[in-house]
């Protein structure tokens, strides 16, 4: 079959395939599947509760459900390429939404959302409203036309709408820069989760992961990879959900958490008040503070504090040598003899972490801002304080603006809406795709509040002696994610003791909650799952990308299909190889990659998409123009404001933001600018021949037919 | 290009009842755009001024968290529901003539 535009299925075909048999047969698969997922659940919790060690859980876990979607990659292998793309444009609506949600629901969402509610409080709800919102822009801008469109990538739409190849180069290389940004957070989840589950290091989980990803989207394309995501979001909401129901019922007796929350964040709020107060907590902020005085004194003369430091180290390896009844602290103090920087601009850095995270603990709350008080500073307060307010504000705007048109902008998802069988279908589809994330979303804060009340109230005040197991277990992990230190020597865990990585909350809470050990592999195997069906759906559009748009389109358009799908396959191994191995690497900063690929996303292809469809005056060399400039600027902003981006860049100039707005919200900009762009140079340019003219009028109508 | 040999509805053919049908389905995303926009960034820039008790939560935290999703969920069903029947009255509309 050649895909030609408008593409659809053979009417009679699509029809018998989409027929109410065919969804009852799906509905009765997937009922027996969520049954035995559950029973498989409840067997482990038996076999758990007769002493089976907590090793095999996790293992079994592990291999049970990644074991599952491999199975079904192999039952849908195809090299069929409207199969393989685009999974034959008969996916009915509710089971798109539920491809779509565990597709959408990344390792940020499932791991990381609600450990950002827990950091930061009402900020956090910026990602709650930015990430669901943008279904509204997907529903009332892009699905539906897409779909009229009707072939395999976001590519294909902006090159038939825009014409000629330079549209289709710059959206090759968004599709492949955002996507290639977004799957790396994915793999660095696989890996987190994986070491933990079963105890290997982190690299080896990372590949471990990919196993399960490649044999299904490997053999089986986006047909594989929708049925799969549709196992995977059963498993993830369901894990997401049960301990948050364990943790609301034990703090409140109620057994929904969203309505029962409200009252905890009440009390929540009482608590934090008493512990800003209490002598402990103020004791160990006065020790950090004197501990950031220090490092900004070292900082003042550096190269005599780093001799100091040096001489001190030495003079104490020399102590515990001649006092041999100490020798077992000798090689720790060797280590951190050896640990001092050479460079004199190497320590100072190394001072300047230091004394932030000292100046953020000497805060009430271990720097965190009161749970339920939206934005900093304060209106009526004094002249800071009002331009604190403002300008928290104005960055919690920016954000939800940043991820809500990210949403409506990124390929991977944008290119489930192809796979429905009718425009009537792809609204609906989208309808269920924000219903199915809305269960974990309005979840989340729920989450957040339950774990932060638990922490305050039961593990803060703990002797250090009978901390809990996880505690020691998770530092073990990596201390960056969880570490205590009793700084003022009261053998008890005040807040300010102790430092807690967002990415461990939702991981943590059946341990923080107490529940059995087969909550917290159900956890897991969700988490994995989230990560997994999203960095399915990245590789897939990054290889499609690469195979269907710059080869068949653009090097080889006589490629015959099975060469097409062949190197298809191919490519997304080594993709997935590549990225596998940036992930290892742990790059520096993920929320900031998650945010970049959001931006880049939002940047690049929103004003040219929604212009392409609502302005029929919108001209190629405008479009290209437009997606030029809003990557660039977004580029150049991440570039000169971001720590990490300017480390990468080698940019030492101070960092000079535009209206105060943070790097993680640089999309805004270029999107504005693109809108600007192609609106201003459409205007300056000829009209779009009557051919594209054409494209807007079909894809607008969904009744009308292509002759 | 393929594309050119199709066979394409000429310009000239797009009727008035076509054009109406556009322009509704403009006035109702126009309509459901600026509700989303209002729950969204109209609530967050009064946030502070709208802390007041909810069923336990300050308001604007509900909005943020519950509210505006819930409403952003009404939307979409909404749209899906509304063009549906407008796509209906195109297609009866077309059979009439």
């Amino acid at each position: 079959m050649h895909p030609d535009w408008p593409a659809s299925p053979s009417k009679a075909g699509a029809e018998a395939a989409t027929g109410p048999a065919f969804k009852r047969e799906l509905n009765r698969v997937y009922a027996m599947y969520t049954c035995s997922f559950v029973l498989f659940v409840a067997a482990l919790a038996a076999l758990e509760q007769m002493g089976l060690p907590r090793q095999w859980i996790g293992f079994t876990f592990l291999l049970g459900t990644t074991g599952l979607y491999a199975a079904i990659g192999i039952m849908c292998r195809t090299s069929d390429p409207v199969e393989y793309y685009v999974a034959g444009r008969r996916v009915p609506a509710v089971y798109n939404g539920m491809a779509t949600g565990a597709d959408w629901m990344s390792a940020a969402s499932f791991i990381g959302m609600a450990g950002t509610l827990y950091l930061t409080g009402y900020a956090g709800l910026a990602f709650i409203m930015g990430w669901t919102s943008g279904y509204c822009l997907v529903a009332l801008f892009l699905a539906p036309y897409l779909r009229k469109f009707g072939q395999f990538t976001i590519p294909d739409f902006l090159s038939e709408r825009y014409g000629g190849k330079l549209p289709r180069v710059v959206a090759i290389i968004a599709t492949i820069l955002c996507s290639f940004a977004y799957v790396i957070p994915q793999l660095y989840g696989v890996g987190l989760i994986t070491s933990r589950l079963i105890g290997v290091p982190f690299e080896l989980g990372v590949f471990l992961g990919l196993g399960g990803i490649l044999v299904c989207s490997f053999l089986g394309g986006m047909r594989a990879v929708t049925w799969t995501q549709v196992a995977q979001y059963i498993v993830l909401i369901v894990a997401y959900l049960i301990p948050v129901v364990w943790l609301s019922v034990k703090q409140t007796g109620n057994p929904i958490p969203q309505v029962a929350y409200g009252y905890q964040l009440e009390k929540l709020s009482a608590v934090e008040k008493v512990l800003s107060k209490d002598p402990g907590e103020l004791e160990v902020r006065e020790l950090f503070r004197e501990r950031s005085v220090a490092l900004e004194r070292k900082m003042a003369n550096p190269e005599a504090a780093l001799a100091a430091d040096r001489a001190a180290a030495i003079q104490r390896i020399e102590e515990l040598k001649a006092d041999t009844a100490h020798a077992s602290e000798l090689a720790g103090a060797e280590r951190s003899l050896a640990a001092l920087p050479n460079e004199v601009s190497a320590a100072v850095q190394v001072w300047a972490v230091a004394k932030s995270v000292a100046d953020n603990k000497a805060q009430a709350l271990n720097g965190m801002p009161a749970h339920a008080t939206p934005f900093a500073g304060d209106p009526q307060g004094d002249a800071e304080a009002r331009q604190a307010f403002d300008v928290s504000r104005r960055n919690f705007l920016a954000l939800i603006f940043c991820l809500m048109i990210g949403t409506a902008a990124l390929p991977h998802l944008l290119v489930r809406y192809y796979t429905v069988p009718s425009v009537q279908e792809a609204r609906e589809s989208v309808s269920w795709s924000l219903f199915f994330i809305f269960l974990l979303y309005f979840t989340a804060p729920a989450l957040a509040v339950l774990v932060k009340y638990e922490v305050f109230t039961h593990l803060v005040g703990t002797p250090f002696d009978q901390l809990p197991a996880w505690v020691a277990a998770w530092s073990k992990v990596d201390p960056g994610l969880l570490s205590v230190a009793d700084m003022n020597k009261d053998g008890i865990l005040q807040l300010n003791e102790m430092s807690i990585g967002g990415d461990i909350v939702v991981l943590a809470t059946p341990e923080i909650a107490g529940l059995p050990y087969v909550v917290s592999g159900l956890v897991a195997a969700g988490g994995l799952a989230a990560a997994l069906s999203t960095a399915d759906g990245l590789l897939l559009t990054i290889a499609n990308s690469l195979s269907h748009d710059v080869y068949y389109k653009m090097i080889d358009p006589n490629a015959s299909t099975a060469r097409r799908v062949a190197l298809s396959k191919m490519l997304l191994m080594l993709v997935a190889l590549a990225a596998a191995y940036v992930a290892a690497q742990k790059p520096a900063d993920i929320v900031f990659l998650v945010s970049a690929a959001f931006s880049f996303a939002a940047a690049a292809f929103f004003p040219a998409l929604t212009l392409g469809i609502f302005w029929k005056r919108a001209t190629g060399i405008a479009a290209s123009l437009g997606m030029l400039a809003g990557l660039a600027t977004t580029t150049y902003y991440m570039a000169v404001t971001q720590p990490w981006m300017r480390s990468v860049f080698g940019i030492t100039e101070p960092i000079r933001l535009w209206w105060e707005i943070q790097p993680i919200s640089a999309g805004l900009f270029g999107v504005l600018l693109g809108f600007i762009v192609i609106v201003l140079v459409s205007l300056v340019t000829p009209k779009p021949d009557a051919r594209s003219q054409r494209l807007v009028e079909y894809v607008r109508y969904p009744n009308q037919k292509e002759t | 290009m393929a594309f050119c040999t199709r066979k394409l509805p000429d310009m000239r053919q797009i009727t008035v009842s076509r054009r109406g049908y556009w322009s509704q389905n403009l006035r109702i995303i126009s309509a459901l755009l600026l509700l989303c926009c209002s729950a969204t960034f109209g609530v967050s820039y009064f946030a502070r001024d709208m802390s007041f008790h909810f069923f336990g939560w300050p308001f604007s935290f509900w909005m943020g968290a519950q509210g505006a999703p819930a409403i952003y969920c009404l939307i979409v069903w909404f749209y899906a529901h509304a063009m549906r029947r407008l796509d209906a009255a195109q297609e009866r509309e077309r059979e009439a003539d």
